[in-house]
C-alpha cells in the first residue's frame, strides 16, 4: 500500500528547477512550497495537492444538490453550500412556469438537483435543462465533505456503480458534497448511506474498491421492498 | 437571513418518520435508547469539579466553581445556586457569537430547575453563618459539539461535575476562599442522583437522545427531572400540542428510560 | 544562553530554554470545518474554524478581500477565581492580537466578500493562554483546508529578574525577586517571520535580541509538534 505524502502549508515539497507548481502549490527559487493541507500528488514533474478539507469550490458543469432559499420575481435563490448563493431563472426550467406563481414549481425549502451552467461576477447560474435534473420529490439526502466526492464516484463511476448494484438504489452525488439516495426500501437506502460514509472514512486507503466489495459481503443481503403506510399522510394536526 | 446551514431536508424527514413508524432509527438504535455516554473527569484542575460528557458525537464541558457570598433574604440559611449555559459558536455552524439567545437561556434555566428542584444539593449544609455568609455554587455549561440533545448531555454533566467536586478551603477569619487548595470533602449531596431526560415527539413516535438530524424533525418535547422515582421538574418545549392521553404515555416512557439512563451514567462515572 | 545566573532554578525543574510538555491534536470538534486542541503543561486551548463562507451581515463584507474574525475567551472554570461568563476587555484585546498573529499567513484576497471565523476557548489556564490559542488556531486553519503560506507558532519567553526562560508558568509570572518578571509572548512562522510580539516588564536591548533567538529555537520545536498532529489525523 503506497502512502501518499501529506502536505503542510509552507513546507517545501520538492526541490529542483524542472518541477512545475500545480494546484495549491507555489514555486519560489527552484523550490515547490505547499499552500494547503492535503495529499501530495506528482505526475511528470507536475506537483499538486489534493485537498482533504475545505469548502466547496463551484465549477462550471458541476451537478449540485441545492435548497431553495428565496423566490423572486423571475427565479429562485438556491443555497448550494458555496460561499455565494446560486440563482435559477425561470428560463432555465424545462417546463411551463406561471410567472405569478413561481412557488408552485419550486417553493422555499424545496430541494433540487441542478447543473452549474455559468459562474460570473454576479454569481452562480443554475439550470435544470438536462436529464436527471429537477425538484427532488423524495429520498434520503445527506452531506459529506465535498473533497471526498471523487472517491465516492470512483474512476469512471466504478465506486458509485458498485454501491448502486449492491443496494438497488439510485444515487445522485452532487459535487458540492450533497448526496441523494432513492431506493425501494429504507434499509437499502441506509445501506447505501453507510457505504458512502465508510468510503469517506477510508478515503486514503489504496484498493478501496476491494475494501468496499468485502464490506458489502459482510453486510448481507438486501431488505424487502418498502410498504408505505397508508396513514402517513395524515400524520399531523 | 440566509440559513447557510442545511437543516434536515423535508425528504429525509419523510424517511426518518417512516423508519420510526417501524421502530427503527438511522443509527440502528431503539427509539428509547441513548447513545454511548462517556464521562471524562477532572478536565480542568482549576475547577472545584469539571467534566467532559460525550453522548454519541455531542460533547459538553461542565464545571463547578464555588465562592462565599451573602444569602438571599428568603433563604437566609441556604447556599445559592447559579447555572449558566453557553451554546458556543465553536460547537455548531448554527450558533452565532454574542449574548445568549433563547436556546442557551432555556438550557441554563431547565438545568437550573432540574438541579434545584431535585434537592440533590443539600443547600442548608452550605450555610456558613445564617443571614450573613453562605456558599455560592456555580455550574457553568459549554457546548463543544452539537449533534443533538445538548440538553440531556448538559444535565448529565451537571450532576457528574457536582459529584466529583471538592469544597475549596475557607479561612473563616479572613473570610477568604481558596480554590487553589481544595479540601478532600465533596459537596453535600443526596445519595440518589437525579436524572434529566427529554422525550421528543416526531410525528406519532417518541424517542430519546435525538441526533441533530432527528432533532430538526421533532415537533414537541418534554424534559423530565427525575430523582428517586419522583418527578421533580418538568418542561414542555416547542410549539406542537400533545394529546392528553398521549402525555400519560410520555410520562410512563420517561420513568422507564430514567432507570436505564441512571445505570448508564453510573457506569460511565466509574 | 543566559550568561548570568546559570544556577537559576526553575520552580518545576525545567532547563532555562525547555518547553513544558506539549500535547496537540486536530479534528476534536466534528462540526467545525477545522479544529484543534493544544496543551502546554497545564494550559489547554481548543480552537475551531468555520469558513471561508459568506460574510453576514452584508455591510461588513469587504469586496476586496476576505475578513478574518477571531474570538478568544476563557471558560469560567479555567482559573482558580471564577471568571464571569461573557467577554472582557482582555479577551477582546487577545482576540484582536490573535487575528493579527494569523492574518499574515492567510491569502484573504482569494476570498472577497467572505469570512473565516476562528473561535478559541481556554479550558484550563496556567499562563501562555494566548500562545496556546494561537497554536491551536494555526493547526485548526490548516486542518480546515484554508490556504496558508505557513503555519504560525507561538511561545512566551520570559525574564525572571535577570535570567531568560522559555514558556512561563503562572507561578513564574508571579515571580517577585529582583527585577520581577517580564513576559514576552512571540508568534512567528517557522521561517522566522514575526507576526505577533508583546512585552510587559523591563528588559535591555541586547537581552531582547537574545529573547528573539530563544523564541525562534522554541518555535522550531512547536512547529514539529503541530506538523505531527496534522499528519496523525490521517491514521
Amino acid at each position: 500500500m503506497t502512502e501518499r505524502r501529506i502536505s503542510i502549508p509552507g513546507e517545501i515539497i520538492a526541490e529542483g528547477e524542472d518541477y512545475l507548481p500545480g494546484e495549491w502549490t507555489e514555486k519560489r527559487e527552484g523550490k515547490i512550497y505547499a499552500l494547503k493541507y492535503g495529499l501530495i500528488e506528482e505526475s511528470n514533474k507536475l506537483i499538486k495537492i489534493i485537498p482533504v478539507s475545505g469548502t466547496y469550490s463551484p465549477r462550471r458543469g458541476n451537478v449540485v444538490i441545492g435548497k431553495v432559499e428565496n423566490v423572486t420575481f423571475n427565479g429562485w435563490v438556491i443555497d448550494i453550500g458555496a460561499p455565494d448563493n446560486a440563482f435559477l431563472t425561470v428560463m432555465e426550467v424545462p417546463k411551463y412556469v406561471n410567472k405569478d406563481a413561481l412557488e408552485e414549481v419550486l417553493d422555499i425549502g424545496d430541494m433540487l438537483v441542478a447543473k452549474i451552467w455559468a459562474i460570473n461576477k454576479r454569481g452562480i447560474d443554475l439550470s435544470l435543462k438536462a436529464k436527471g435534473l429537477g425538484k427532488i420529490e423524495e429520498g434520503l439526502i445527506f452531506e459529506i465533505n465535498p473533497n471526498k466526492v471523487p472517491r465516492v464516484i470512483g474512476k469512471e463511476g466504478s465506486m458509485i456503480n458498485l454501491i448502486k448494484e449492491n443496494t438497488d438504489c439510485d444515487i445522485t452525488v452532487g459535487q458540492n458534497g450533497r448526496i441523494l439516495i432513492e431506493g425501494d426500501s429504507t434499509e437499502g437506502e441506509l445501506k447505501a448511506k453507510k457505504a458512502i460514509l465508510h468510503i469517506v472514512e477510508k478515503s486514503y486507503v489504496e484498493g478501496l474498491t476491494e475494501e468496499m466489495e468485502n464490506w458489502f459481503k459482510s453486510q448481507g443481503g438486501l431488505a424487502p421492498k418498502r410498504d408505505v403506510p397508508k396513514d402517513l399522510a395524515e400524520d399531523e394536526e | 437571513m440566509v440559513d447557510q446551514v442545511m437543516t434536515t431536508p423535508g425528504t429525509t424527514g419523510e424517511r426518518v418518520r417512516e423508519y420510526l413508524a417501524s421502530g427503527k432509527r438511522f443509527d440502528d438504535r431503539e427509539l428509547l435508547e441513548f447513545r454511548k455516554i462517556i464521562i471524562e473527569k477532572g478536565i480542568s484542575n482549576k475547577a472545584e469539579g469539571a467534566v467532559r460528557v460525550k453522548v454519541g458525537a455531542t460533547e459538553v464541558l461542565v464545571g463547578v466553581k464555588m465562592d462565599v457570598g451573602t444569602p438571599y433574604p428568603d433563604s437566609a440559611d441556604k447556599g445559592n445556586l447559579t447555572v449558566t449555559a453557553e451554546l458556543l459558536p465553536l460547537s455548531s455552524p448554527r450558533f452565532e457569537a454574542g449574548p445568549p439567545k433563547f436556546p442557551a437561556i432555556e438550557l441554563g434555566r431547565v438545568i437550573d430547575r432540574y438541579i434545584r428542584e431535585s434537592k440533590f444539593i443539600q443547600m442548608d449544609k452550605l450555610c456558613i453563618k445564617e443571614g450573613e455568609k453562605v456558599w455560592n455554587v456555580y455550574i457553568d455549561i459549554y457546548s463543544i459539539n452539537d449533534d443533538g440533545n445538548l440538553l440531556d448531555a448538559a444535565g448529565i454533566g451537571a450532576v457528574a461535575a457536582l459529584k466529583i467536586a471538592k469544597m475549596p478551603t475557607y479561612d473563616e477569619e479572613k473570610g477568604k476562599v481558596d480554590s487553589k487548595h481544595l479540601t478532600t470533602k465533596g459537596l453535600p449531596l443526596e445519595k440518589d442522583m437525579p436524572v434529566t431526560l427529554t422525550i421528543h415527539k416526531v410525528g406519532k413516535n417518541f424517542l430519546v437522545d435525538p441526533t441533530r438530524e432527528e432533532e430538526d424533525l421533532c415537533d414537541s418535547r418534554v424534559t423530565f427531572g427525575i430523582r428517586d422515582g419522583s418527578i421533580s421538574s418538568l418542561q414542555k418545549g416547542e410549539s406542537s400540542a400533545i394529546d392528553f392521553e398521549v402525555m400519560k404515555e410520555v410520562i410512563d416512557k420517561a420513568a422507564k428510560v430514567a432507570v436505564e439512563l441512571e445505570k448508564q451514567i453510573e457506569k460511565a462515572l466509574k | 544562553m543566559a550568561k548570568k545566573s546559570e544556577n537559576f532554578e526553575r520552580i518545576d525543574g525545567r532547563k532555562l530554554d525547555e518547553l513544558r510538555p506539549i500535547k496537540a491534536k486536530v479534528g476534536v470538534i466534528p462540526n467545525a470545518d477545522g479544529s484543534a486542541m493544544y496543551q502546554s503543561g497545564d494550559t489547554i486551548a481548543i480552537a475551531a474554524v468555520y469558513g471561508p463562507k459568506k460574510m453576514h451581515p452584508q455591510h461588513q463584507q469587504d469586496p476586496a478581500k476576505g475578513v478574518l474574525r477571531c474570538s478568544y475567551n476563557m471558560m469560567t472554570f479555567s482559573v482558580n477565581d471564577r471568571i464571569k461568563p461573557g467577554t472582557s476587555r482582555r479577551s477582546t484585546e487577545i482576540s484582536k492580537i490573535t487575528e493579527w498573529a494569523l492574518e499574515p499567513v492567510l491569502m484573504l484576497d482569494k476570498f472577497p466578500g467572505q469570512v473565516i471565523d476562528i473561535f478559541i476557548h481556554i479550558i484550563q489556564a496556567d499562563a501562555g493562554t494566548r500562545c496556546a490559542g494561537i497554536n491551536a488556531a494555526s493547526m485548526a486553519l490548516a486542518h480546515a483546508g484554508v490556504p496558508m503560506k505557513n503555519l504560525v507558532c507561538s511561545v512566551s519567553v520570559g525574564k525572571l529578574d535577570k535570567t531568560l526562560v522559555v514558556d512561563l508558568t503562572k507561578a513564574e509570572e508571579d515571580f517577585e525577586e529582583g527585577e520581577g518578571p517580564t513576559d514576552i509572548p512571540i508568534s512567528m512562522t517557522p521561517d522566522g517571520k514575526i507576526t505577533h510580539l508583546q512585552l510587559d516588564g523591563k528588559i535591555g536591548t541586547e537581552q531582547m535580541k537574545e529573547v528573539l533567538d530563544l523564541g525562534k529555537k522554541a518555535i522550531e520545536k512547536i512547529y514539529e509538534i503541530q506538523k505531527k498532529a496534522l499528519k496523525e489525523a490521517f491514521n
